[in-house]
């Protein structure tokens, strides 16, 4: 069974149709990447996807389960995590706070338990200040771990999101142009560290991507947007020399 | 004992031997239900990033509730009590009618809290303010509590000592909060309430809690207030009142504690202090407060603890806060 599967999916905003009848299916493990010209409904997709909205048509499935519709928090404890394209920190937290709050939403927390300071939450409290540090540790974020997450630089701030939704142990992964704003080499760092997750945790990576080099390089399937409609699904040695996917980004001949 | 011993003693005097003036204590007494409803709004305002404008409501639930209870049963339950000291019956009947308020109170936030936390910004802000009149209204039109004429016939239950007890109380209980896992998702929300949501934070539930403890607390120093000046009418909490509780924590820091109860204690202390000035006085304290928000937008501790501002050397064993700083 697919991890997470699309079937007609359809999204309209008054008279403007974000997103038109868009399937695919996301296998575990898999790296899927999702492309096309700006105003495609990527990110439209992400937000359906996420249950920022409710798509107007079609069934979203996670694990054969539908998740159409239902909030945001609850489709993030059922594994699906993301990344925003716009930088979404919480910028006025320390670096290793950022990724203790998505702890949170696998961690049991009492009121009364904090507010007595019982001895199971204070060893909650340390497994999960134990836990953070880790996957800072993982993503050379460690030594910054006390900084206000404001104060990073642009690349590390990209990495602390992606770490912050690798906190709350996503089956799903959705980066929402992850390689936006970095330099060649950070590009390829980031490349390395997609692939590494994936390896390491096993988990399926959606992808939103401009930078084709990031998205030809490490996605196994490509799937092409253009107003709002599917053009072209498949490896990315076939994507780029598909004509319908060479017009839409470089205009009709 | 020893609780009722400080009790007798520090409702006459502070330091045995040093004899206050009763206008000195007073003020000392309101600073300190200021400090409660300073800490108390600051968890929902400060830290939850929502802005209520309607704590003089529940505190106005919790003052007449908590009245209500001692005025009507008051005799029932020092009867009920009379094996107790003087003291012991007056702290245990004191206690009875906070119990009451602050519940009142809690379920008053949590009515008012579930429809209006959905919104955001300056729609929340309106509608709290909306609450906290309708609750008065409701109020100024119940007979049993006096209706129009006030409330009247309370017992003076509350001294120092109690009211600067439920201030280190509201104190432990909101900064225990802020520091534990639930006071991580609480600020989260106030940074960026979208990302929060899509980290797994049930928003809704976080927003709905603070602000039924930030209400709880509330009433529990409206039942306290009451106690104190033993009579009780609607205009003490008006919309005017809530707005002198966000003054108090905007001049301390939205997000510090010890903020919070430096806004609280200043705010009483600079009304007081100028009233040599007269008809200039609430002029002056506009005129401070515009400088203050020129020079320190954030307020004075912004989002700081106090401890955090000394030599580290200085403050072994203490917690940094949540808020980084």
């Amino acid at each position: 069974m697919a991890l997470l599967e699309l079937s007609g999916v359809t999204m309209r905003f008054g008279g403007l149709i974000a997103v038109n009848d868009v399937s695919f299916q996301v296998e575990p493990g898999q790296l899927y990447g999702l492309i096309g010209p700006n105003g495609a409904g990527k990110t439209t997709v992400f937000n359906v996807i996420t249950g920022v909205y409710t798509p107007t048509q079609g069934v979203i499935r996670l694990e054969g389960e539908s998740i159409g519709g239902k909030r945001t928090g609850r489709i993030t404890r059922h594994g699906v995590a993301r990344t925003f394209q716009n930088i979404r920190l919480f910028s006025d937290m320390t670096v290793v706070e950022n990724v203790k709050v998505a702890f949170h939403c696998r961690q049991a927390a009492h009121l009364g338990a904090a507010m007595l300071r019982t001895k199971t939450h204070a060893a909650e409290e340390d497994r999960v200040d134990r836990e953070s540090r880790e996957l800072l540790k993982i993503f050379h974020l460690d030594r910054l771990a006390e900084e206000k997450a404001r104060n990073l630089p642009y690349g590390s701030q990209r990495r602390l999101e992606i770490a912050r939704a690798m906190a709350t142990s996503p089956r799903l992964l959705l980066l929402d142009e992850p390689a936006a704003g970095m330099n060649p080499q950070e590009a390829n760092e980031l490349m390395d560290l997609i692939r590494w997750i994936r390896d390491q945790y096993g988990m399926a990576i959606l992808l939103v991507e401009h930078n084709m080099k990031v998205v030809m390089g490490i996605c196994e399937t490509v799937h092409v947007l253009d107003y709002g409609s599917t053009i072209a699904v498949g490896p990315p040695a076939k994507i780029q020399k598909d004509p319908k996917v060479i017009e839409a980004y470089l205009g009709g001949a | 004992m020893a609780l009722w011993a400080a009790n007798g003693l520090l409702s006459g005097t502070l330091v045995p031997g040093v004899q206050i003036s009763p206008y000195f204590l007073q003020v000392l007494c309101l600073a300190g239900i200021n400090i409660i409803l300073a800490v108390s709004l600051n968890l929902i305002n400060g830290f939850t990033g929502q802005f209520s404008i309607g704590h003089a409501g529940f505190m106005a639930i919790g003052a007449y509730a908590s009245a209500y209870v001692t005025v009507t049963f008051g005799d029932k339950i020092r009867a009920a009590l009379a094996f107790l000291p003087q003291g012991g019956r007056d702290g245990a009947l004191l206690l009875a009618g906070l119990a009451v308020g602050g519940a009142l109170a809690a379920i008053a936030g949590f009515l008012v809290g579930v429809p209006s936390l959905r919104l955001r910004g300056d729609y929340l802000a309106i509608v709290t303010l909306g609450f906290g009149e309708i609750i008065r209204v409701f109020i100024l039109n119940i007979d049993a509590v006096g209706g129009a004429r006030g409330f009247t016939g309370i017992s003076k239950l509350a001294n120092f000592f109690w009211i600067y007890l439920f201030a280190a109380i509201t104190i432990l209980v909101v900064s225990r909060i802020v520091r534990s896992s639930f006071g991580r998702t609480l600020i989260a929300i106030r940074e960026d309430e979208i990302a929060a949501e899509a980290m797994g934070v049930d928003t809704t539930r976080s927003k709905v809690i603070s602000f039924i403890v930030s209400s709880a607390l509330a009433g529990i120093a409206g039942g306290l207030f009451g106690h104190y000046l033993m009579y009780l009418h609607t205009n003490s909490f008006t919309f005017i009142k809530s707005i002198e509780i966000i003054i108090m924590i905007v001049i301390g820091g939205l997000g510090s504690i010890t903020g919070s109860v430096l806004g609280a204690v200043l705010y009483i202390g600079l009304t007081e202090g100028l009233r040599e000035f007269a008809q200039y006085r609430m002029v002056l304290f506009s005129f401070l407060l515009v400088v203050l928000m020129i020079v320190r937008p954030q307020g004075i501790l912004g989002h700081r603890e106090f401890l955090t501002l000394l030599p580290k050397r200085w403050r072994l064993g203490v917690d940094a806060p949540p808020a980084g700083g």
